[in-house]
């Protein structure tokens, strides 16, 4: 009897220990995409690397927590985070209604304008929905420029694709006359030999916050409001150390942040 | 005279109880009865009649698309299997090695890899295309699907019909060639109608396997029903976009393997006793 409480009482002294540690040590995992390049990408050796990546990182070393993180598929990316396989994710999500019914947002951390690209020799003049009656737009679904196209350009036969990557290889190829997409993601693949095809059409005017959103911001699980406000608080901390124009002017020449909201 | 008493081998009589195979089987069957019950009660609860009205004509949309590329494939799959299927019987060492790496490659390789280099890969030969002439066909990416698919299924079809043929006796063949019917003849009126027979449950398969891995189409930019269903989940973020996809995927197989069952049951009347 009295060893079994022994036992008990080490166990659960081994249990409070492990407690303590577990809360010293906090780990958060945060989600990316890993297939928007520079925002965020998977390189040849399987490293998750760019802007959201670096901006991650920063925050976390702001709030003192540990954090690893695991690259999942843009469709999924939500459930996964609703059925916990990680805490966050800094995926250049823009903050939208419909996604805010199922996770909660911090504030922005940056925001840049959706734009097309076409064809050098394109006969295209501009990105009115007039401008593209009758055109076919390749757009990645699940974005906000999806939902845009689709509610714009509703003479234009807009394709979706799973990312990024294939719907600015099908331009490339010739299938689409112009793409949609984020314009520092359109521009950096512009930049390389692939996007030597193509060039920047334009970008639509206005831009609808209800459909853009305010910016990208970082995604928690509905509830967890606490986290949510360590973010925004890492946010403005890093905004004001310059810590967040450090990995700006890593990235980018200009200020990707937007204007204050 | 001597009676030689004969054993039959009876099965041993039912357990009597509730011995643990009994219990284990009992238990087993319950948690798959929760199991579905659970899903068919997300349903009840999940049922959003807005998120129906709103989807259900694009599913149905999507539906036809799934039919049209499957029924297409695997017709243009069972012409193209015929000749593959006698480049493996040949004696002709060339077409039967030809006819094996093409069997051997479509099978050995996933279909989405082959969709993925239909449509990207050769979709970046367009200058070359465009000089023979066939890019009008590969600019689409539902004739894309429909090639990759069908190019596909051909292989699969190509070894059934092979193995069908094969099963039939040799005997039927010499039978056939002692009463002076030729080749062709013997196929087309001896061979083929005892072959079909087996041949029409893995036809069968490859159907209900063709219907399910259609949904690849989706990402290369066919709104199919699983193309509608991914639109439908990018508008809405619900989970339900999903289940009523593998709902009907569920229905389509079902409603095939009965028509198969009933096919099958017609075809072996002269089986029965």
């Amino acid at each position: 009897m009295r060893i079994a409480l022994r036992i008990a009482l080490a166990a659960s002294a081994a249990l409070l220990t492990l407690g303590v540690a577990q809360a010293q040590e906090k780990t958060l995992r945060i989600g990316t995409e890993g297939a928007y390049p520079p925002f965020n990408n998977l390189t040849a050796d399987g490293q998750l690397v760019g802007f959201d990546i670096d901006i991650a990182k920063a925050l976390c070393d702001e709030m003192k927590v540990k954090c690893t993180f695991v690259a999942q598929d843009w469709d999924g990316i939500i459930p996964a985070l609703q059925a916990g396989k990680f805490d966050a994710i800094v995926a250049s999500m823009s903050i939208t209604p419909e996604r805010a019914e199922k996770v909660d947002f911090t504030h922005k951390y940056y925001n840049t304008p959706s734009a097309l690209a076409a064809p050098k020799d394109t006969t295209l003049k501009g990105v009115t929905k007039e401008d593209l009656a009758g055109k076919t737009v390749g757009v990645a679904t699940t974005t906000t420029h999806f939902n845009y196209a689709s509610k714009t350009y509703t003479d234009s036969t807009i394709k979706g694709y799973p990312s990024s990557p294939e719907e600015q290889a099908d331009l490339a190829n010739g299938r689409l006359d112009a793409i949609q997409d984020d314009i520092v993601v359109l521009s950096q693949w512009l930049d390389t030999p692939d996007g030597a095809c193509c060039k920047i059409l334009g970008t639509p005017s206005p831009q609808p916050v209800e459909i853009f959103g305010p910016g990208a911001g970082i995604a928690i699980r509905k509830g967890e409001t606490d986290l949510v406000n360590q973010f925004n608080a890492a946010i403005g901390a890093i905004r004001a150390n310059g810590k967040y124009k450090e990995i700006n002017d890593k990235y980018f020449k200009f200020d990707v942040y937007g204007g204050e909201s | 005279m001597s009676v030689t008493a004969t054993i039959v081998e009876r099965p041993p009589p039912q357990a009597r109880g509730w011995p643990r195979s009994r219990l284990i089987g009992y238990a087993l069957v319950g948690v798959w009865f929760a199991f579905g019950l659970g899903i068919v009660a997300y349903l009840v609860f999940a049922w959003n009649a807005e998120f129906f009205a709103k989807y259900a004509p694009a599913y149905l949309k999507g539906l036809g698309v799934t039919l049209s590329l499957v029924a297409i494939s695997m017709v243009l799959g069972a012409v193209l299997s015929i000749p593959v299927a006698y480049g493996r019987m040949s004696k002709n060492h060339f077409l039967s090695g030809l006819a094996y790496c093409y069997v051997y490659f479509f099978r050995g390789t996933p279909l989405l890899v082959q969709t993925f280099l239909v449509y990207y890969g050769l979709g970046s030969f367009r200058p070359e295309l465009q000089t023979v002439g066939l890019w009008w066909f590969f600019r689409e990416a539902f004739y894309c699907g429909v090639f990759a698919f069908a190019l596909n299924t051909a292989a699969y079809q190509a070894e059934i019909l092979r193995g069908a043929i094969e099963s039939v006796p040799r005997g039927q063949w010499e039978g056939a060639a002692s009463l002076g019917l030729h080749k062709l003849q013997t196929l087309r009126k001896i061979i083929l109608p005892q072959a079909l027979i087996v041949a029409l449950r893995p036809y069968g398969n490859e159907l209900i396997l063709m219907i399910k891995a259609s949904a690849i189409v989706a990402i290369i930019t066919v709104y199919d029903l699983m193309g509608q269903a991914k639109l439908a989940f990018a508008n809405s973020f619900d989970i339900q976009a999903y289940i009523w996809v593998a709902v009907v995927y569920l229905v389509i197989v079902e409603i095939l393997r009965h028509a198969v069952e009933w096919i099958e049951r017609r075809i072996t009347i002269h089986l029965h006793r």
